[in-house]
């Protein structure tokens, strides 16, 4: 009976809360069909400060990935999220405004061994923005979530006192793997390290869910070729691209279209 | 793709997380959670039981001892029959990917989950059944026998470690989304098999979802000291187990997994639990038969479960959090699974007393016909856990291979249901069976395994 009642009222919550988060379903303007996503996937409370400077002082923008090897496609690099965001944003900002995407891939590592060489990363390139995709990695090795959440922390304050703007980006959703790799506490430990240090989090993870969910794309499909790899990385990228000018809160003035 | 159904609920559950994350753990998603079913109403039924039946076990010494009768069939304590089948059957749905019934789960409702369930029961039906072959039939027998039965525990992990092999390798091999490269490093262990078969043998190595009978394993081995201890000082055994869990909170006592980590539930913690169990089944739970029917415990324990239901509900409706002060929330989180929280042991504690009052041992609708098939399940609860860990890799396998869409996930998910029931019902016909044609008088003692089952 208890049960009952809790469950009826856990169901209402959500049938209540549900319309709120539809709410604002606009994908960016020219987007294809397939990439829709809802608003609250795109946009974070955290801003990105160091770009919107660098833009408004006509500065190029040098945004460095660093990432693993979920950042690329094999064999066909052009076509991968790093090098669709450029493409986006070179698109959406003014054409004045010069955009380089740096990828650093650091193939097989957990975060802690990634963050160890960030030093000498940031003192090589000096990017506006880093957006550091992780947690793969830690997650395949079941890494302690609590050695994973301090590693987390102490990449995101190097990277910070390099003086970059931070955006983190969490796993893919992978269903094929789900009973394999537990994601939920590396997902839960990035979003608190977001938090705790006030920087935007792409929610990769929640994205592709929510792709596979609404059928844009099958991710358990086997499919060898590359063709699915393309079209989700075209998305990601494109979904980035709309969420670091978000977080930026670049005015529409600044965008072209 | 493969969770329509859920879409339901996913909408708050997504934007709560993004606010709500910084008390990051909540009920750990971990592991350790799909592990576990939860029963809704139910934890533990058992406490009280205890009262009737298992005077005579440890504390009570040999005099009583007639008074434990052996199970003849109506006497069985069906409510920990009952509550444990529902928690394999919500353990088996929490394994499949979310769905509408994930929504039935415990752990939606307050701190503790089916873990604690069904760890209590276990500590509860082991020392009620082992504790009596103890005073019955000397230390060493009783030992023998749950060695005996470790080995059983021991043998069904490692069958279930063969069968995820044998999917992880099958995926491998046949699944080369380019999409997914990274994740196939999942299958790296696989290039290693002198070093993680030797660790999936000594426990260390546990791929997801497979730590609740290694923690079985750890706590059955220390069941014949427990026993013995409680034998001469029941209180004393709690008390030592109340001190173990605080040496282990306060020096972080832990044992470590391979490749790194630790185990997801430490058994140092868990043994709590576990000892509390068996206190109640030794005797405990009729000394606080009046504490347990007292109004004042009563309505401590609902009030208890309505706060923790109201914090539960902040990480589903994240605009509620604002009227949790900050400070309980910093004192409050994380609520640590793996150690066994404070919070999560009082949950259950109070779920338990509730239960125990309101669902009175001689209900007549335990012996009806609807709940038959739970109480089938839960007395043969280690062959239907490993069943129920089976059924979910199928499960997820057909969703994968097949289709997936809300019908084929209902249609696991039923069938899933049915399977366990159909097993159980044949494992059951079998001892009758056997019982039969084999000795009538040592059908007592064989039931013990039943009863003191996983």
């Amino acid at each position: 009976m208890k049960a009952k009642v809790l469950l009826s009222l856990i169901l209402l919550c959500g049938s209540l809360a549900a319309p709120v988060a539809r709410a604002g379903d606009a994908a960016a303007p020219a987007a294809p069909a397939a990439c829709e996503l809802p608003s609250y996937l795109l946009t974070s409370e955290s801003q990105l400060p160091k770009v919107a400077d660098a833009i408004k002082a006509g500065k190029p923008l040098e945004i460095l990935v660093i990432g693993s090897r979920s950042t690329t496609i094999p064999s066909s690099e052009g076509s991968s999220y790093p090098a669709r965001m450029e493409a986006i944003l070179k698109e959406k900002l003014p054409a004045s405004e010069v955009v380089h995407v740096s990828v650093e891939i650091q193939s097989k590592k957990t975060a802690e061994e990634t963050a160890s060489i960030f030093v000498k990363l940031m003192e090589a390139k000096t990017p506006t923005l880093v957006i550091w995709q992780t947690g793969t990695v830690d997650a395949i090795r079941s890494i302690d979530p609590d050695e994973f959440r301090s590693a987390v922390t102490d990449g995101v304050v190097a990277l910070q006192k390099a003086g970059a703007d931070v955006v983190l980006m969490n796993l893919q959703y992978s269903p094929r793997t789900e009973t394999m790799i537990s994601a939920p506490p590396y997902l839960d430990n990035m979003r608190v390290v977001a938090q705790e240090h006030d920087i935007p989090l792409f929610d990769r993870f929640a994205i592709m869910r929510q792709w596979n969910e609404q059928g844009q794309f099958d991710l358990f499909s086997p499919s060898r070729g590359p063709e699915l790899a393309k079209q989700v990385h075209d998305c990601l990228g494109r979904a980035l691209a709309q969420f670091v000018i978000d977080a930026a809160h670049l005015e529409p003035a600044q965008q072209q279209n | 793709m493969v969770r329509p159904l859920c879409e339901f609920g996913s909408g708050p559950v997504h934007s709560s997380r993004r606010r709500d994350l910084r008390k990051g753990f909540w009920p750990p998603m971990t592991i350790a959670d799909q592990v576990t079913g939860s029963t809704i109403a139910g934890t533990a039924k058992p406490v009280d039981s205890a009262s009737v039946d298992s005077k005579p076990a440890g504390a009570r010494p040999r005099a009583r001892a007639p008074a434990i009768t052996l199970p003849a069939i109506g006497e069985r304590e069906l409510r920990l029959d009952l509550f444990r089948g529902l928690a394999l059957w919500l353990i088996f749905i929490d394994h499949l990917p979310p769905s509408l019934l994930t929504w039935f789960t415990i752990r939606n409702y307050g701190f503790s989950d089916a873990t604690e369930i069904f760890i209590f029961i276990s500590g509860y039906t082991a020392a009620f059944v082992y504790g009596r072959a103890m005073l019955e039939s000397g230390v060493v027998i009783a030992t023998a026998r749950i060695l005996r039965r470790v080995w059983q525990i021991y043998v069904a992990h490692v069958f279930l470690f063969t069968i995820f092999l044998a999917e992880i390798s099958y995926v491998a091999t046949s699944f080369e989304n380019p999409l997914y490269t990274e994740e196939m490093g999942i299958m790296d262990f696989l290039k290693q098999p002198d070093v993680t078969i030797v660790q999936a043998l000594l426990l260390r190595f546990r791929p997801v979802n497979m730590d609740v009978l290694p923690l079985y394993i750890v706590l059955m081995l220390a069941l014949p000291l427990i026993l013995w201890s409680m034998k001469w000082r029941p209180d004393v055994t709690l008390g030592l187990s109340v001190v173990l869990y605080a040496v282990t909170w306060e020096y972080d006592l832990y044992l470590s997994a391979y490749p790194n980590g630790f185990w997801a539930f430490n058994p140092f913690a868990w043994q709590l639990l576990f000892v509390f169990g068996a206190w109640c089944a030794l005797g405990g739970a009729r000394r606080m038969s009046r504490i347990l029917a007292s109004p004042v415990t009563m309505w401590i324990a609902i009030a208890y479960l309505v706060a923790a239901f109201y914090v539960t509900l902040t990480w589903y409706v994240p605009q509620l959090s604002q009227f949790m002060p900050k400070r309980i929330e910093q004192w409050m989180y994380p609520i640590d699974k793996t150690d066994l929280d404070v919070l999560r042991f009082t949950h259950f504690l109070a779920l338990a007393a509730l239960t125990v009052r309101f669902l009175p041992r001689d209900w007549p609708g335990l012996k009806s016909r609807w709940l038959r098939p739970l109480i089938l399940c839960g007395q043969h609860s280690l062959e239907i856990f490993c069943l129920g860990v089976f059924l979910a890799f199928a499960g997820h396998f057909i969703l994968a291979e097949v289709s997936g869409g809300a019908a084929m996930h209902a249609l696991i998910s039923l069938s899933g249901v049915l399977i366990m029931w159909g097993v159980a019902w044949v494992i059951s016909w079998y001892k009758r069976v056997a019982d039969k044609s084999g000795a009538k008088t040592k059908n007592a003692v064989g039931n013990a395994d039943l009863a003191g089952g996983g």
